[in-house]
């Protein structure tokens, strides 16, 4: 049986408020339509009815909190998502990725980490991961530590397997893993230059200087406020000339930050730093 | 009814027919925005916009990004491996959250996403499918003032989606696909 809960966004406001006040997240620039959907449906889950059920209880019950915002922010991702993507890395940016001594590449936003373990096999793949450093960063600590163990549930290895081969690999997708019960593990040697740490894109600064930062379908859960906020931090933590990749239906063109970025794949999403 | 804005179409197996010959069907000079829901495969190249528009030319059907703003006169298909939300401001809102009832862009969501920025200004048409998605959003359109349209699943290829929203919802009007291309005709303001 659903509970059936409901909240206007009126009360959504009181609720973003109230979690800003008393805990200090932000949710203010967060795109509204997924955010309702999100709190809904944590209250479904909760079978908290009304908005004061929930503001009763995000008031009172800390671990309710942390459940509440684990919960929240979205965290599904998949390996070699959007192969297309994957190819155009492997044959346009890499190739010039490879000038580098040493390279410094960054995943906002990387929930449980597969899209990092993807990008970690095509450097491998490559022959850059020896000299490449990932640097992988969420707002939820819950997500880093699952990406930190480098466990995928198997299920959706089939999947993933043919997006690999769709995307340009030519080795057995199974030699990058081990399967135990109902998981796969990432084997090490493709997880050493791998750095978790959580970062808040709503309100952390730039940390360091990359040649190439992927943040995939992540900027769709923020309005165009908060968008232009991080597109401005990504700006200044680009290295001259350095790339940015989003997700495949998230555009610049509403970005203020459109001018200070050439296109190198209209399809894919794979934009260069003018400067 | 007068005044619509928008007519949500959400369909899964055996609709694409369906959803080509509505297009077809549409008013040369239709005001309202058209926005098609249908469950499609994930990772691979589509041409499903292509496909969809047909024999009919000049029909602009286009797989929107995320923020874009909302037309009328225009047919957005929801992109594969999204859900498709609008916000209060008719802009786009993609979302890659769980699947839901196994699909994603999933029919539920962006009728209940419809049905609370458009209230009695959508209709929302479901069509053939194997799949009980789309009954609690029909449900939804319906509880906003909007209109619920199902196609009669005698005439569906698969009749177990149209009949799910059916025996969900007591308001929803049953019509044969010739029947709702002649209503959508209609609907110009």
């Amino acid at each position: 049986m659903t509970v059936h809960s409901h909240i206007s966004l009126e009360e959504l406001e009181e609720i973003v408020h109230l979690i800003r006040r008393q805990y200090g997240y932000d949710f203010g620039d967060y795109a509204r339509a997924s955010l309702q959907r999100r709190v809904i449906r944590c209250m479904q889950k909760s079978g908290c009815l009304t908005a004061y059920e929930l503001k009763y209880q995000l008031t009172n019950d800390r671990v309710f909190f942390a459940w509440f915002i684990e919960s929240l922010t979205v965290n599904v991702t998949e390996m070699f998502r959007d192969p297309s993507f994957y190819k155009e890395l492997r044959n346009t940016v890499l190739p010039k990725l490879a000038s580098y001594p040493t390279i410094k590449i960054w995943h906002a936003g990387c929930s449980t980490g597969e899209e990092v373990f993807s990008m970690a096999i095509l450097l491998h793949e490559t022959g850059l991961l020896n000299r490449t450093r990932l640097y992988a960063t969420d707002l939820n600590p819950a997500n880093l530590e699952r990406a930190r163990q480098g466990i995928v549930p198997l299920q959706h290895m089939k999947d993933y397997t043919s997006n690999y081969i769709q995307s340009g690999g030519s080795n057995a997708f199974s030699s990058y893993y081990t399967a135990r019960y109902e998981n796969a593990i990432i084997h090490k040697e493709y997880r050493k230059n791998l750095v978790f740490a959580t970062h808040n894109l709503a309100t952390d600064q730039v940390f360091n200087e990359f040649q190439l930062i992927c943040c995939r379908n992540v900027l769709i859960y923020f309005n165009r406020n908060l968008q232009n906020r991080v597109m401005t931090l990504f700006s200044n933590s680009l290295a001259p000339l350095g790339y940015l990749a989003l997700g495949m239906k998230e555009s610049l063109l509403f970005s203020d930050a459109r001018h200070q970025f050439d296109v190198v794949s209209p399809t894919t999403r794979i934009y260069r730093s003018k400067t | 009814m007068t005044g619509c804005k928008v007519v949500a179409i959400g369909g899964s197996a055996g609709s694409i027919p369906v959803v080509a010959e509505l297009l077809q069907a549409l008013p040369a000079n239709f005001q309202f925005t058209v926005i098609i829901i249908l469950h499609r495969l994930k990772n691979v190249s589509s041409s499903m916009d292509t496909i969809l528009a047909g024999k009919r030319s000049g029909i602009m059907i286009a797989e929107p990004d995320d923020k874009e703003v909302i037309e009328g006169n225009r047919v957005y298909l929801a992109p594969q491996n999204y859900h498709l939300l609008i916000e209060a401001d008719k802009t786009i809102s993609l979302d890659y959250s769980e699947p839901v009832h196994y699909s994603r862009p999933s029919i539920d969501v962006t009728f209940e996403s419809v049905a609370q920025a458009y209230a009695d200004k959508a209709v929302a048409v479901l069509l053939s499918g194997a799949n009980p998605d789309g009954a609690d959003g029909l449900l939804a359109i319906v509880s906003q003032g909007g209109m619920a349209i199902v196609q009669d699943p005698a005439t569906a290829e698969y009749p177990a989606m149209p009949q799910a929203a059916i025996d969900r919802n007591r308001d929803v009007v049953i019509l044969t696909p010739e029947t709702i291309a002649s209503f959508l005709h209609t609907l110009n303001d």
